[in-house]
């Protein structure tokens, strides 16, 4: 079993098509929306955690890719400008899944990728908007 | 044993002073005792980098051809600033916005752009645009001006700060059912988080509670290069109310610092944005404490388990200006994570950067170990609190 968070890119010929139902149907996998853009005729966006065998969830990955999905993993979409980040913590009890947390030893703000679910939070709360997100 | 500042300053003109960051003065006292540190120990150096909202720049753009006498409100970067002065003096103050912004009409705004970021960008040596008008003067008869500045041709620029480095802070938190946004971030509902704004033992003021050697004309490190105070600050408080003698449990004393904006540093003055409530900057300030004798050597030692802050609901108490704590806290604890206030465990979130308060703290002991920077005597002391200055609510008057 394997439990991956990805961001889907959906072309505007698809975003009326039932493809999630498909990744459940046909490739066995589990899906948890974490966030949804989808606007009928306009670009969709979707954050998505999937969960299935390893075998289904790459064939099931191949599919969306070859429909014409583009697909990121979450990790990739939250970054930090560490240019502009001051190590302050304004963001560390706004992330509700602790992936912004502060280091006991060095008190600087560590960020953990595979902790981020994209819920964006954190992108106003930073004083210096340090937290971008990149589609 | 006691030492003078010039006895000191000969020490680090030969490089012989031993210089200690007041995170290592801790440990210090904690090994070798008070009387030791007295005798061995030169100048402990302090640092703070959070909001200051009471901070803003003069500049001096030069005269125009054919000359203009700016008047009333210019713009930089489509921010406002105030040019009521002579010809071609402006001021710019951080929390300053564009008149285009949407401030809270869609709550709570972003406030992406501000006086503070203008100040970081011009700092930066970009270029910035100056957008005045005038009523015209034969003297003066130009009436419109448009132009780009850069801050290595103005003929001036000076950070000028009325105040900065508070001693002590509240811990704001949220006691209602609605998220609120405010100047020390955003707060949870119903305790959901507490905020606090402080380098505790790191502070400059926490260093020298008494003022006993920081004053009016004290050399300090400022935006990443030299400043000076200039005054005490505005809202200055000096009162002491703790568990521990020497520790304000209010906001306690403030300072006017003052220095040259062309040789200061965008990574000490850093633009804010604080959603729902404004635009502000983030201000590097460290300040050099010469160790004259074993009262000093107390102070420098201070920890954060001896320094307390009040908790403050700021749903109510805070913008309505009433008096009641919920509980003191100290920095210790802050610094743990989670405090308990009113039987719950709250956690906690630094809006000021303890790293990079370390970090200036540690370039101070740098210029002063290599005889960069030698230590002043005040020209005269700030108001401590013998003087019974207090910070006064404004009395209001109908006007009729």
């Amino acid at each position: 079993m394997i439990s991956k968070r990805i961001v889907l890119k959906f072309p505007p010929r698809l975003v009326e098509q039932p493809v999630i139902s498909r990744l459940v149907k046909v490739y066995n996998l589990e899906f948890n929306i974490l966030k949804a853009y989808v606007t009928p005729k306009e670009e969709g966006l979707l954050v998505l955690e999937l969960r299935g065998e390893e075998e289904d969830y790459q064939k099931g990955i191949d599919y969306l890719s070859k429909i014409g999905l583009n697909i990121q993993l979450v990790s990739q979409d939250v970054v930090r400008d560490e240019k502009k980040c001051t190590h302050c913590g304004a963001c560390v009890t706004i992330c509700p899944v602790g992936a912004l947390v502060v280091d006991p030893k060095t008190r600087k703000i560590l960020f953990d990728n595979d902790k981020c679910i994209v819920c964006e939070l954190c992108v106003p709360a930073c004083p210096p908007r340090a937290m971008e997100i990149h589609f | 044993m006691s030492k003078t500042v010039s006895e000191i300053n000969e020490k680090i003109k030969r490089r012989k002073a031993v210089v200690l960051t007041a995170e290592e003065m801790i440990h210090f006292v904690d090994n070798k005792g008070v009387q030791c540190a007295a005798e061995e120990v030169d100048v402990v150096t302090t640092g703070t980098f959070g909001p200051m909202c009471s901070s803003g720049m003069i500049i001096n753009i030069g005269h125009t051809k054919p000359r203009m006498k700016l008047n009333g409100i210019c713009t930089l970067n489509d921010v406002p600033a105030y040019c009521g002065f002579a010809a071609v003096d402006i001021v710019l103050g951080v929390t300053s916005l564009p008149d285009d912004d949407p401030r809270n009409k869609d709550h709570p705004g972003e406030f992406r752009y501000g006086g503070g970021h203008v100040i970081q960008e011009f700092v930066a040596g970009k270029d910035i645009k100056l957008v005045a008008r005038a009523y015209g003067t034969d003297c003066y008869p130009r009436k419109k001006l448009e132009t780009w500045i850069n801050i290595k041709d103005v003929n001036e620029a000076i950070l000028f700060n009325p105040r900065n480095a508070y001693q002590n802070y509240n811990v704001a938190v949220n006691l209602s059912d609605e998220t609120i946004y405010t100047y020390l971030g955003i707060l949870k509902p119903q305790l959901g988080n507490a905020n606090y704004c402080s380098a505790g033992q790191l502070s400059p003021l926490l260093n020298d509670p008494f003022f006993n050697t920081i004053g009016i004309g004290t050399k300090i490190f400022l935006g990443g290069s030299v400043g000076y105070v200039a005054w005490h600050g505005t809202q200055h408080n000096p009162i002491m109310r703790s568990k521990s003698k020497h520790i304000p449990s209010v906001s306690g004393g403030t300072l006017t610092v003052i220095g040259d904006l062309k040789q200061m540093k965008p990574e000490w003055l850093v633009g804010n944005s604080f959603l729902g409530y404004g635009a502000t900057i983030t201000v590097g300030i460290g300040i050099p404490i010469p160790i004259l004798n074993e009262e000093m050597v107390k102070y420098t030692s201070v920890k954060d388990d001896d320094i307390f802050a009040p908790v403050v609901d700021y749903s109510n108490t805070y913008p309505q200006r009433k008096s009641d704590i919920l509980c003191e806290v100290s920095y210790a604890q802050l610094k743990s994570g989670y405090i308990d206030v009113k039987g719950k465990r709250v956690p906690t979130a630094s809006i000021s950067s303890y790293s990079r308060a370390v970090e200036i703290a540690e370039m101070l002991k740098e210029w002063i170990q290599k005889g960069q920077f030698l230590l002043t005597e005040p020209v005269a002391p700030l108001p401590g609190p013998e003087t019974g200055i207090q910070f006064k609510p404004l009395k209001e008057r109908a006007l009729n």
